[in-house]
């Protein structure tokens, strides 16, 4: 995974609430067994004209020139609800987003994105409107995630992140690996908890 | 240990303080994970991604696999799918897991079906188990008393391999229901009724539990369908205590412990609840006796009503909706604010889903539907949640009651309740659903979904538009 400290960017603002991991990647779109090739797939539903087509819709914030190329994302509130699907960050990942900036997100698309190198990044509703008509404007935003906050222009919000995914964002660790330096103290659990519920380990 | 914990716990504080392995540098938990189920649509790739790293699975016995999204439902199933690529799902999760010693479930197995369905079956769920499954439904598995919940495949692959997770611990949210549910009011509704009252992210980052004398009075399968639905909630998982309900359920079950074992975990298990003056960050009560049939009207969860009140209008709710995702929702579904719901014709109606597909669903579902028949022009599907349930409903004689009254009967899995490439009911077709989801084309491309229960669904089969089921007794 690639660190992630700090990110300067034009941002897409889409202020819908509740966007969906449906909406993200249709499970029409996840045809393989695999965490890539599906950044075509992204919004598929609302960026195409057809089911399954890939004519853009030049009314979809994604699809105008000005916003291509853009890393931030600015979504409604509990976006990326639904579906656990893991496609769905792959896919805004593989399209280019390093973060995504809402007034709040499902708890599993959030860790999702804390594993993908993307960082979820909670702020007020009242915040995340202005950040979205800033965005609107074409004005560059910057996210800190060293000094957990956003800023753009002469204003700057702070937000809160936990220590864990802040690290792991930073740093651009592999979990498993690091779990893996654990590995006597998950076999000594298991060796004391086989004792007290055995029928646990089967 | 009592000593240690002087301070009042809940249960879900007290399950994850038994399963903290250790505190990361970060102050994060490392947290045991007992169960570690898979399906072939996200369980798959995890599997895969496991063999690229050259890693282990460190607890076969422990993770369990199932076929349940991408195959087919359609008698005579195969590994052929309707979906032009299904077949790589199944082939992949059937190697990965013959590769690592897992138990599959597989097409032509008696224990096959969905996974929040036969993990209770097979008594593969547990009271006190942390239990976890790369499907945002794994919440429906708290209603046994576990810390049951939904993570994507990455943190499958990081469970695979450590059986553990390094994760934050959830807040704590109660939600007591007190009363009793009216006749013809069920546990589909009671969870309708939660989300359109406390909203679609109303319990984000919360653990729920369910408390309450309306709680304790559901069965088994009535409490899986209310806790199923606590994902609509953003919840990060539900639980329901342990009781004799709980116990009579599982005992006998394949993986649960039997003999001298069986009573040392039930010793346990009647332990599991949170202790009386334990804090929760949040708290909702609820009067049973408030509860109506509901119906979804819009596309979220969160836009229900008892299905006798018209469609309500932007400025009656306070959902966090803005006027925009409003005015969407009602363009999407061709209604307007004031519909009278009940006037809506539907197009087709399925009866299935990790929300409501067990037995006890079918039986109230086929109770309306004896003697009766869909309304001309209506496709109607049951698709029964396991081919435990299927082969169980097929003795009762439930099948032929859904085949007369022109159901087509279904072999086991998640079918419609998503479009997944390959079968989809059209495009502006209304269908009522015993589903959890009514997001935009969710059920295919454009479809229109009001969610309900298995009696509301089977009702309005019969009317050919959406209808009260309290209308439909038995039939002389």
């Amino acid at each position: 995974m690639i660190p992630l400290v700090s990110l300067t960017d034009i941002a897409v603002p889409l202020l819908r609430e509740n966007i969906d991991t449906d909406a993200i990647i249709p499970s029409r779109e996840m045809k393989t067994v695999s965490k890539t090739g599906l950044a075509d797939g992204l919004f598929a539903g609302w960026r195409y004209r057809t089911l399954g087509g890939r004519d853009p819709d030049p009314d979809f914030v994604l699809n105008q020139p000005r916003f291509q190329g853009a890393q931030i994302l600015i979504g409604g509130q509990n976006f990326g609800c639904g579906s656990s699907r893991e496609h769905a960050i792959w896919a805004l990942a593989e399209y280019g987003f390093r973060a995504i900036i809402a007034p709040s997100f499902s708890p599993i698309f959030r860790a999702n994105c804390v594993r993908n190198g993307v960082a979820p990044i909670v702020l007020a509703q009242d915040a995340v409107e202005a950040l979205a008509t800033l965005a609107e404007r074409g004005d560059p935003i910057t996210i800190d995630i060293a000094a957990r906050s956003v800023s753009a222009g002469s204003a700057s919000w702070p937000f809160a992140i936990d220590d864990e995914s802040r690290m792991m964002l930073m740093e651009g660790l592999d979990a498993i690996e690091l779990t893996l330096k654990r590995r006597a103290d998950i076999e000594a659990f298991r060796a004391s908890d086989a004792g007290r519920r055995p029928w646990v380990y089967l | 240990m009592t000593a240690r914990h002087a301070l009042p716990r809940t249960l879900a504080v007290r399950l994850w303080d038994e399963h903290i392995v250790g505190t990361l540098d970060s102050g994060t938990d490392l947290v045991a994970i007992d169960r570690l189920l898979l399906h072939e649509r996200t369980g798959g790739v995890a599997l895969k991604s496991l063999d690229a790293a050259g890693r282990q699975v460190l607890a076969p016995a422990q993770v369990f696999a199932t076929m349940d999204h991408i195959v087919d439902t359609f008698p005579g199933r195969s590994d052929d799918t309707l979906m032009p690529t299904g077949k790589a799902f199944l082939e992949a999760t059937r190697d990965g897991a013959r590769r690592h010693g897992i138990t599959l479930f597989d097409l032509h197995d008696p224990r096959q079906g969905i996974v929040h369905v036969i993990s209770p079956e097979q008594g593969i769920v547990l009271p006190g188990l942390t239990l976890i499954c790369p499907d945002s439904h794994t919440c429906t598995q708290g209603a046994f008393g576990a810390l049951a919940w939904g993570i994507g495949s990455t943190e499958a692959e990081h469970a695979l391999a450590t059986m553990t997770l390094r994760i934050s611990r959830p807040r704590d949210m109660r939600i007591t229901v007190d009363g009793a549910l009216a006749p013809g009011v069920t546990a589909k509704d009671l969870a309708l009724h939660i989300v359109a009252r406390i909203g679609s992210a109303g319990a984000a980052g919360h653990l729920v539990e369910f408390a309450g004398s309306a709680v304790r009075a559901l069965d088994m399968e009535a409490r899986a369908t209310l806790c199923n639905m606590a994902t609509e909630l953003a919840a990060f998982g539900a639980i329901i205590a342990p009781d004799e309900t709980t116990l009579a359920y599982l005992k006998g079950r394949p993986y649960a412990p039997a003999g001298a074992l069986w009573d040392r975990a039930a010793d346990i298990w009647r332990t599991l609840r949170s202790d009386a003056d334990a804090v929760f960050a949040a708290e909702h009560r609820i009067d049973a006796a408030e509860v109506g049939p509901m119906v979804s009207w819009g596309t979220s969860p969160q836009h229900a009503v008892p299905l006798d009140r018209p469609v309500p209008a932007f400025e009656a709710l306070d959902n966090g909706d803005s006027r925009d995702a409003y005015d969407r929702a009602i363009a999407y579904m061709g209604i307007a604010p004031g519909t009278d719901l009940r006037t809506l014709p539907i197009d087709a109606a399925f009866i299935g889903s990790c929300t409501n597909s067990r037995i006890s669903d079918l039986r109230r579902a086929a109770a309306i539907l004896a003697g009766r028949h869909v309304a001309p022009g209506v496709k109607a599907i049951c698709v029964p949640g396991s081919t435990q349930v299927k082969a169980a409903a097929e003795r009762e004689g439930l099948d032929a009651i859904f085949r007369a009254a022109g159901f087509e009967w279904r072999e086991a899995g998640c079918s419609m309740c998503f479009f997944a490439g390959g079968e989809s009911f059209g495009p502006q077709q209304r269908v009522i659903s015993s589903t959890n989801r009514n997001f935009e084309s969710r059920q295919g491309p454009n479809t229109r979904t009001h969610l309900a229960s298995p009696e509301t669904v089977a009702a309005s089969a019969i009317a050919g538009h959406i209808a009260d089921p309290r209308h439909f007794g038995p039939l002389p």
